[in-house]
């Protein structure tokens, strides 16, 4: 189930990348981000709405690959 | 966390204070040999976390061994305010000539321990108190400094004790004064405090409450007394929604959604807050509203652990609305909680708007949490707002609706 208030979209590039990846999974607190081996990244929809608006996704990306959109504005 | 009496009892004669001969009964033999070593008529008491074993006839009066078995086998089954005993206390019964009261607390205005004394024990404190309040005294006791024997005489001298008996009570009631101090107790209290025809004094009845966040503090005490770590010791069992309650809180380590009480009202409360829940709960009251339940939230939980709870507290089919209200948060921020609530809401197939009678938490992240809710169409509200003003609004709208 998607969130409710947040959504987020990670770049096919960074999704591609082990390595950039694996930088998501290590930076999000709620766990946004999973890992699974050979596999794109994936995004945990249930934890979504548990998204702190840290920012640290953001940052820790190349420029406009990850964006973190707010449903309710 | 609730003793039982004869554990109380137990922890009172550690500390010196006079007890009869008593000994623990599960069986009718035991009941009847206890009798017979105490050798002499005998009160038998049922062991349950409540009063009124009195007059649930719990407690009886037997003069030979035969007989304290055989009440046993009376006593054990019944029911006292839905609880049943699994023991039965068997103690040397006393010949009483003046019956004394004697407690300590907390005063939650004053924010200090109080203790209370009367020479009128054995009935109800509060009916002493009403009727005849020149023979009940009331000491606030200092966290910091010492209590001493002096302060004790004086407590027990206000009530118009003297002599003899003022100099026996007095270190009775300093030992159950640094009992409270020593075991971060919530409540330490003996009822009657006896003096027998014979001069002497004796506890004949005593309960001890135990901070529930000190038990830790306290295990090895615990541990000794025999309770086991599943043991709430709560006045009643917790009701199935109050467990659902406890499963929701230990579902994600994040700040707290739970201690949820359950009461027999219509407006659900999402409440918490640095003694928040208390002040909105009272204050919801105090507005003739009729609150379906108590909780606690705060530490910032997940927004997962905010929908649970919301949504247990909108399962209960009396509950039409709910209020959020909180104190002003720091460290739990306004829009997670925020999304929590309106999450919980909408997957119990309910309109936010129409749910949600007041949201008032102001604090971290307020602006966000604002944007939410004007999405939603909740009312909402800042600090301009006070606790019981934001609680007025809620009890208003529902009584708008009967």
């Amino acid at each position: 189930m998607p969130g409710m208030f947040i959504d987020v979209k990670v770049s096919e590039a960074v999704a591609g990348d082990a390595e950039l990846s694996a930088k998501l999974v290590e930076v999000c607190p709620v766990s946004i981000f999973a890992q699974v081996e050979n596999e794109p990244l994936q995004i945990v929809e249930e934890n979504l709405d548990e998204c702190t608006l840290c920012d640290l996704c953001i940052e820790a990306m190349p420029k406009g690959a990850v964006e973190v959109r707010k449903l309710y504005e | 966390m609730r003793f039982y009496e004869y554990e109380s009892k137990e922890l009172f004669e550690r500390h010196g204070l006079p007890l009869g001969k008593r000994g623990l009964a599960h069986t009718r033999e035991e009941a009847r040999e206890h009798a017979e070593q105490i050798g002499g008529p005998v009160v038998l008491k049922s062991q349950v976390l409540s009063g009124g074993r009195m007059k649930a006839g719990a407690v009886k009066f037997a003069d030979t061994p035969d007989e304290a078995a055989q009440l046993f086998d009376e006593i054990l089954p019944i029911v006292v305010n839905g609880q049943t005993a699994k023991s039965i206390l068997v103690e040397e019964k006393s010949p009483i000539a003046q019956e004394y009261y004697v407690a300590i607390t907390w005063d939650g205005r004053r924010k200090l321990p109080v203790l209370i004394f009367s020479d009128m024990g054995g009935i109800d404190i509060e009916e002493v108190a009403e009727k005849h309040p020149d023979h009940v005294s009331q000491t606030h006791i200092s966290t910091i400094l010492p209590f001493t024997p002096r302060l004790a005489k004086e407590a027990i001298g206000a009530t118009g004790v003297t002599g003899s008996a003022l100099n026996r009570l007095t270190p009775i009631v300093t030992t159950l004064v640094e009992i409270f101090l020593a075991y971060d107790l919530t409540l330490a209290e003996i009822n009657p405090l006896v003096r027998l025809e014979d001069g002497r004094f004796l506890v004949l009845d005593g309960h001890i409450d135990l901070e529930a966040e000190a038990r830790d503090k306290h295990s090895a005490l615990v541990e000794e007394l025999g309770i086991g770590a599943d043991e709430t010791r709560q006045a009643r069992p917790p009701t199935p929604f109050e467990t659902a309650g406890a499963k929701v809180d230990a579902s994600d380590h994040r700040g707290v959604a739970g201690n949820v009480v359950e009461f027999d009202g219509d407006l659900g409360l999402v409440i918490g807050a640095g003694g928040g829940s208390l002040t909105l709960f009272d204050a919801v009251r105090k507005h003739g509203g009729r609150p379906a339940n108590y909780c606690e939230i705060g530490g910032n939980p997940s927004v997962k652990k905010a929908c649970e709870l919301t949504k247990l507290v909108l399962s209960k089919p009396e509950v039409a609305k709910i209020a959020v209200m909180m104190n002003v948060v720091s460290n739990t921020r306004v829009d997670i909680v925020a999304r929590g609530v309106i999450k919980g809401v909408v997957e119990s197939g309910r309109d936010p708007a129409e749910t949600i009678t007041i949201f008032r938490i102001p604090g971290s992240w307020e602006e966000e949490g604002f944007k939410i809710l004007e999405r939603y169409g909740v009312e909402y509200c800042d600090r301009s707002v006070s606790m019981y003003e934001a609680a007025g609004r809620a009890v208003a709208k529902m009584q708008a609706e009967s």
